[in-house]
């Protein structure tokens, strides 16, 4: 057997929430100052006044050199915290790891190019980012561009760059800088079937040639395609470690268990935008399932409701969700605002909140992210990714012509016409 | 593209073993630090000429504004400080005093004014990836570097206009240049970690750079201040860093050595300092930011 490219024993990462400053609009010294004068005047014992998630728990593993391994979790679970704690961005609580060599990432999208840098800069960056000499990044340079596509625009700013060429640019760069361990996290989320198609390509070619790849992605049959190994990570621990095809059943089994109401834990909230501090969102259930379970029929409209807690007054709030296939494309979105409705203004308390999603989805499995933000500032007040998944039964609802199941996502009305003779 | 490249630079250059990393809760260990700094020594330069670039775009005057702003200060000073309050300057021109003092100045100024932001304006850099974080404000000092150069191109002029052409002790100014390079270094460090944590920094920074002004010889000489306030005012370590461009600039003599090394070490302090709280603050940066 290999070596070992990564190892990790009882890893650990405890966030305290409310910690991002600007989210919570912008930790100064006087919020500093004036909590700790508020402690001495009350005598109050000096305490963690934020409440503490651990993101990461007990993570122990192993992955030899050349091995690809797919993780698989939902959003929040701690897949990318993990791959931030491996590419030494951030440092664990607890536990240890030991990586050997040189470690490029690929987080989300964009990857730590300067907006205001042209594509030529931004690749001799993410170079000396990466540790290499000037004469090692020029020698790439021509691969690194063709395989991106991005010839005519290497002397734009990566500003200008629609989101498909900026991720293709820094999947280039950080699959062709060579590193040993290349970490990726929902590269494929965007881009079109054929980049996706082209990075699934050059990483197997990436594995072949002796190097080593953590892949994070909701993308259930490219996983399948390339890691012979998967992880499924749940509330920050590893559930199962084994066969791709053992792992992704128990991933998908999970999302099965939930029958028609869906009880949110705080941790689904998306830490990045505020987590629960100023909505917690509590229980989301679907008014019209079918057979008792998390699924309507084919062409149903979803009836859900949400029941949530305000924790501070809001001023201007916009309820939104998107609908995103299991593949993690995005398929639609809805604000409450879109037909003209004014933002709602919600004191303290506890609501619920009902809408009906007209339901042009094809059979499948949709996973429906729920938050809301300001109508002024467009500051995010919660988010809660994958709140619910819903499955798209292939029985149709009222519609005798059911298409059946394939490959598209949504189903589209078209008027044909007769064939009309025409003289050529 | 399409063939499998066999050759593997990154793991095969300069003879060294695959480099692997221990990753432990706390600080980055100073020799994992130094050896990070060192891979990534290219990284400096490429931020710094990145910044240098970006700076002097879409301006008419491009790097002569490196020349326009200590002349103009240098004869502000020499009209108030010189003409109007009279403050002594020896047998020196006063301009060429006063220019003396603003190339230290705006040396170890720029340096904190830009390195302290550094963090906050790419949070890119710090939420997605890995170098050690040091190198950011490191390469905001550095580049301050250009337009000393400029500037001081413009001073030897001077001083040759003057009749005043600067002595054999034009040796000690690559030493003065580190040691203002370093000074600045630690104080950026210092407002770095307190400008992550606290948004405050960015309007307090300009009031603190004011008073140190004011308390640092930039526009007057060091004689100007009186015997009973030397102790204090020799704590400042801008103090030994101006008195070192005025040793080598002016051909003055070396200033009395307790109080210089007074202000050494208060210099050493504020680095030393600012380098521990540093490290144990960029564990936490990219949670942060």
């Amino acid at each position: 057997m290999n070596q070992s490219a990564i190892s990790t024993s009882g890893l650990g990462k405890r966030y305290l929430l409310g910690e991002r400053g600007p989210a919570l609009g912008g930790r100064t010294l006087r919020d500093a100052m004036g909590s700790a004068v508020g402690r001495i005047l009350r005598k109050e014992p000096r305490r963690d006044e934020n409440p503490e998630i651990w993101a990461l728990r007990d993570i122990s593993l192993e992955v030899h050199e050349g091995e690809i391994v797919g993780i698989v979790g939902r959003n929040g679970a701690g897949k990318t915290t993990l791959l931030k704690i491996l590419s030494r961005i951030t440092r664990p609580t607890e536990g240890r790891a030991r990586v050997r060599g040189r470690v490029a990432s690929l987080l989300e999208v964009g990857t730590g190019f300067h907006r205001e840098l042209t594509g030529r800069e931004n690749i001799r960056l993410s170079g000396a980012v990466l540790g290499m000499r000037r004469a090692e990044t020029e020698a790439r340079f021509d691969e690194i561009v063709s395989f991106a596509g991005v010839e005519d625009f290497l002397d734009t700013p990566v500003k200008h760059y629609s989101t498909g060429m900026y991720l293709r640019l820094a999947f280039s760069v950080a699959a062709h800088l060579q590193p040993d361990i290349l970490l990726v996290d929902e590269i494929l989320a965007v881009g079109d079937l054929e980049f996706q198609k082209k990075c699934l390509g050059k990483m197997g070619e990436v594995v072949r040639g002796g190097r080593t790849i953590l892949f994070v992605s909701h993308n259930l049959p490219a996983v399948q395609e390339l890691c012979p190994r998967t992880i499924l990570i749940d509330g920050g621990r590893i559930l199962q470690d084994g066969r791709t095809d053992e792992v992704l059943r128990a991933y998908v089994g999970m999302y099965d268990k939930r029958g028609s109401s869906s009880e949110i834990t705080p941790e689904m909230h998306d830490l990045q935008y505020n987590g629960d501090a100023f909505v917690r969102l509590l229980r989301v259930e679907l008014e019209n399932p079918y057979a008792g379970s998390f699924a309507v029929r084919w062409r149903e409209p979803i009836r859900l409701t949400f029941h949530f807690e305000v924790r501070r007054d809001l001023p201007d709030a916009v309820f939104g969700l998107r609908v995103d296939s299991m593949h993690g494309t995005a398929v639609f979105g809805s604000h409450h605002t879109d037909g003209g409705d004014a933002p709602f203004r919600l004191p303290r308390g506890t609501y619920s909140l009902s809408v009906i999603v007209e339901n042009p989805l094809q059979a499948g499995r949709f996973s429906i992210s729920i938050g809301a933000h300001s109508a002024v500032t467009r500051d995010i007040y919660f988010l809660v990714p994958h709140a619910v998944s819903c499955e798209v039964l292939d029985i149709p609802f009222d519609a005798p012509r059911y298409i059946g199941k394939h490959l598209c996502l949504v189903n589209g009305d078209a008027q044909w016409s007769k064939p009309e003779p025409f003289e050529p | 593209m399409g063939t499998v490249q066999v050759k593997m630079p990154g793991r095969m250059r300069e003879g060294e073993k695959a480099y692997s990393v221990d990753i432990l809760p706390g600080p980055i260990p100073l020799r994992e630090l130094f050896r990070d700094v060192w891979r990534h020594r290219e990284l400096i330069t490429v931020l710094a000429s990145r910044d240098i670039r970006v700076r002097y775009k879409q301006t008419a005057l491009g790097v002569l504004w490196a020349i326009v702003r200590p002349a103009v200060a240098t004869f502000v000073f020499t009209f108030v400080f010189g003409n109007v309050a009279g403050l002594p300057s020896g047998t020196i021109p006063y301009p060429l005093l006063a220019l003396s003092g603003v190339l230290a100045w705006s040396l170890f100024s720029e340096g904190v004014s830009a390195g302290s932001q550094s963090m906050l304006v790419n949070p890119n850099l710090v939420t997605k990836v890995y170098f050690p974080r040091i190198i950011m404000p490191m390469s905001a000092t550095l580049r301050g570097l250009v337009d000393f150069a400029v500037a001081a191109t413009f001073y030897f002029a001077l001083a040759w206009i003057y009749g005043m052409p600067p002595g054999w002790k034009v040796a000690f100014l690559p030493i003065a240049v580190l040691y203002a390079l370093f000074v600045s270094t630690g104080f950026t460090l210092w407002f770095s970690v307190l400008g992550v944590r606290y948004r405050d920094v960015a309007h307090a920074l300009p009031f603190v750079l004011q008073a140190l002004f004011w308390i640092s010889p930039v526009g007057y000489a060091i004689a100007a201040i009186p015997e009973r306030w030397a102790v204090p005012y020799w704590c400042n370590p801008l103090t030994s860093v101006i008195a070192i461009f005025r040793v080598s600039l002016l051909n003055e003599p070396l200033p009395e050595t307790p109080l210089f090394l007074l202000s050494v070490a208060v210099s050493i302090i504020v680095f030393t300092g600012g380098l521990s709280l540093f490290r144990r603050a960029e564990t936490r940066f990219a949670d942060v930011i």
